[in-house]
């Protein structure tokens, strides 16, 4: 797994603003200022259970028809299919 | 000893269930829940009776949904009247350890026996991903064995350990440790899982290229919807076209059937209760197999190939705005055909809650046995003439129909959303998207054998009481010797029709229509051979151009509407009924379907009526 430190010089974003074909690495997850209709316990709990945690290597490969949402993210070797509006919380670099 | 089968979904739980048990499987649900319960038996080679039950697919013991929480509660022995398991079975999909070695560090916990099951170890071989199972089971302390178990023989090392485990002298009972895991034990357990992982696994260096191959068309956003799009004609096709020869083999043999009943015993009542009963009544659940088939064998094809989870995420944003899963999509959409299978359907929707507004809003699809009473009525009361030259006036109030069915399916749906159901968190849309596997046809074998099995045992019980019972209203008390009106005229259904009648008259219903919905219950087509009952039309069914010449001189053009208006929500249909019964496991919701879709058919036909009064249509 790549650690952090080496993408300290990418600018951090929410994957929630990727566009498809972005690949980077999980800085942290902000579920606080994500918005979703979940609790931010309840999406944190939510995305660490389908792996999304710090260090992990993320990739967006696919994009939905209608606002270009929900997004397929490989997380290190599994696809997800999430809403853009959780992906907000997983803060990449 | 009792085995329980826990894994992440995707994990290839069904498939080994499904191997270990072959057809000796009972599907039932969990009492009070809307949540699938399977249960299998095997012997292994030693000859130990095994019970195995399929517990419910989680990424953990959270029990985020009623599903997760029956998962839980049977591992920790929480469950009343479900044995505690002798052994946890943690099956895992070798190419995809991640979720699962996370999973089986919480299950530790619990103190309960445990062995992980890597299964699919085959695909993950050829893939490249080697397992030091040794050190594996070093690093987790749980035995760990690896399966295949679409192969033959492929959970004989599976077995040979259970034997083993099941011989051994029980160990001291270990402490249920467990407690609901926090944020910071969530991350700490896939901290520790990936560790593990990097010491004892090797990933390959590339992805499974086929599965990123087909995704690159499938999901696409143009290219993906043409596919979707045609996948479901082919199936609404099929479910149309390929079952309709069968349903009228079927309905024509259950008809001589009666037929031959009704020659060779005496005109009477037992000739009545098992021709118009018994047969008719059998039948009429019968009938409906060969679509429930069809729509099974679609489902489960695209299911095990990992396309279901496509399709929901394509149409994820277009149902997710009435506050439905993308998955409720094919269930709905089932339900043009028959609200019966799209109601069996809404199995592939996980989340209860998201299941339960499916199964209500499936009845509200225009299904085929309105077309009947549609097309009677409209051919009866509504002109062929041509609007702006190419619009047929026919065709498009049966359009009509159609839609405001599908639109207040949408808004029930949205209703639901905001108003009930509120008990649990709504899922947002989270959904692991599987490597594409071929179906395998033995597993979709046993799948439709046992959703087959349980339609005809279950729902058919039901549905056929419902059919005597209706039977029973429409035959009893018998006419009066010298009666000269149809019989049906002096039955409890006619008298329940008059006593409806002044509830009915500000809808602009008759008495006549009253008693014809009654029968109808049984099947909203037969109302349409009932109205020619009630009217005394000889012929019956075969007549319908017949009845409708005759209900055109009978009926205003304000009642006929009416009538059009009531078909589109009245729940006229008692199978319909029965299997939301069945498959809610409650009579709540069938009763909630019920009411709302009366309360919902009263006031559109009661729109409909006035309107159509006021503008001189009475």
């Amino acid at each position: 797994m790549t650690s952090t430190e080496q993408n300290d010089a990418r600018p951090q974003m929410p994957l929630g603003l990727a566009k498809r074909g972005y690949s980077g690495v999980i800085h942290r997850i902000a579920a606080v200022d994500a918005g979703s209709a979940l609790s931010a316990t309840e999406l944190e709990s939510r995305l660490i259970e389908l792996g999304f945690v710090e260090g992990a290597r993320v990739e967006v490969l696919h994009e939905g028809v209608i606002g270009r949402d929900p997004i397929a993210v490989r997380v290190e070797n599994v696809t997800i299919a999430v809403r853009r509006r959780e992906a907000m919380a997983i803060i990449v670099a | 000893m009792h085995l329980a089968l826990v894994g992440t979904p995707n994990s290839g739980k069904t498939s080994l269930f499904n191997a270990l048990t072959g057809s000796r499987q009972k599907v039932a649900n969990y009492p009070g829940v809307t949540v699938e319960r399977k249960e299998g038996s095997f012997v292994t080679p030693l000859g130990r009776q095994v019970s195995l039950v399929d517990l419910p697919g989680t990424y953990s013991l959270r029990g985020r949904s009623p599903d997760e929480e029956i998962t839980r509660d049977v591992v920790l022995g929480r469950t009343p009247g479900e044995a505690v398991p002798d052994l946890v079975l943690c099956v895992a999909d070798s190419t995809n350890l991640r979720l699962t070695i996370r999973l089986v560090l919480e299950l530790k916990s619990t103190g309960r026996p445990l062995m992980l099951v890597l299964n699919m170890f085959d695909i993950a071989t050829r893939r490249g991903v080697t397992v030091d199972v040794a050190r594996l089971s070093e690093a987790l302390g749980v035995p760990v064995v690896t399966s295949i178990a679409v192969r033959k023989g492929g959970t004989a090392e599976l077995l040979r350990r259970t034997d083993e485990i099941s011989a051994q002298a029980p160990g001291p009972l270990q402490q249920n440790l467990w407690q609901p895991l926090t944020v910071a034990g969530l991350r700490a357990t896939q901290r520790q899982a990936d560790r593990i992982i990097a010491a004892t696994i090797s990933l390959p260096t590339k992805p499974d290229t086929w599965t990123a191959r087909v995704d690159a068309v499938v999901l696409h956003p143009v290219a993906g919807l043409a596919i979707l799009a045609l996948i479901l004609f082919v199936m609404f096709q099929a479910v149309f076209a390929w079952a309709q020869p069968l349903m009228d083999l079927l309905s024509s043999a259950f008809t001589a059937l009666g037929l031959l009943v009704h020659d060779t015993l005496p005109a009477g009542l037992l000739q009545s209760f098992l021709q118009n009963g018994v047969i008719s009544g059998v039948g009429s659940v019968i009938v409906f197999l060969p679509q429930i088939i069809i729509i099974f064998l679609f489902i489960l094809l695209l299911e095990d190939f990992g396309y279901m989870a496509r399709a929901a995420f394509l149409m994820d944003r277009i149902m997710g705005g009435a506050g439905l899963h993308g998955r409720a999509f094919i269930p709905l959409l089932s339900s043009f055909a028959c609200a019966i299978p799209g109601i069996m359907a809404t199995r592939v929707i996980d989340n209860r809650r998201d299941r339960l507004t499916t199964i209500l809003i499936a009845p509200l699809m225009t299904c085929s046995a309105r077309i009947p009473v549609y097309t009677l009525i409209i051919s009866a009361f509504i002109p062929a003439r041509q609007i702006g030259g190419w619009v047929n006036l026919q065709g498009l109030v049966m359009f009509g129909l159609y839609a405001v069915g599908i639109a207040s399916a949408l808004g029930v749906s949205f209703v639901i959303k905001f108003f009930m159901l509120r008990d649990y968190a709504p899922a947002p849309f989270m959904l692991e998207l599987p490597d594409y596997k071929m179906p395998r046809a033995g597993s979709v074998a046993i799948g439709i054998y046992t959703r087959a099995k349980m339609f005809l045992h279950r729902a058919g019980t039901t549905i056929f009481s419902m059919m005597v019972l209706i039977w029973f209203l429409a035959s009893f008390p018998l006419p009066p010797a010298g009666a000269t009106d149809p019989a049906i005229n002096y039955s409890f259904a006619a008298m329940i029709g008059r006593a409806l009648e002044p509830l009915l008259m500000p809808i602009g219903f008759n008495w006549q229509i009253a008693v014809a919905l009654i029968p109808g219950m049984a099947a909203r087509e037969v109302a349409v051979a009932a109205l020619g009952t009630v009217y005394a039309i000889e012929g019956g069914k075969e007549a319908a151009d017949q009845i409708g010449q005759v209900l055109a001189t009978k009926w205003s053009l304000a009642t006929a509407l009416s009538l059009l208006a009531w078909y589109i929500f009245a729940p006229q249909c008692a199978s319909t009924l029965a299997v939301i019964r069945r498959e809610t496991g409650s009579w709540k919701w069938m009763a909630i379907t019920f009411g709302y879709m009366l309360a919902l058919a009263y006031l559109a036909s009661l729109a409909t009526y006035n309107i159509a009064y006021a503008l001189g249509a009475g």
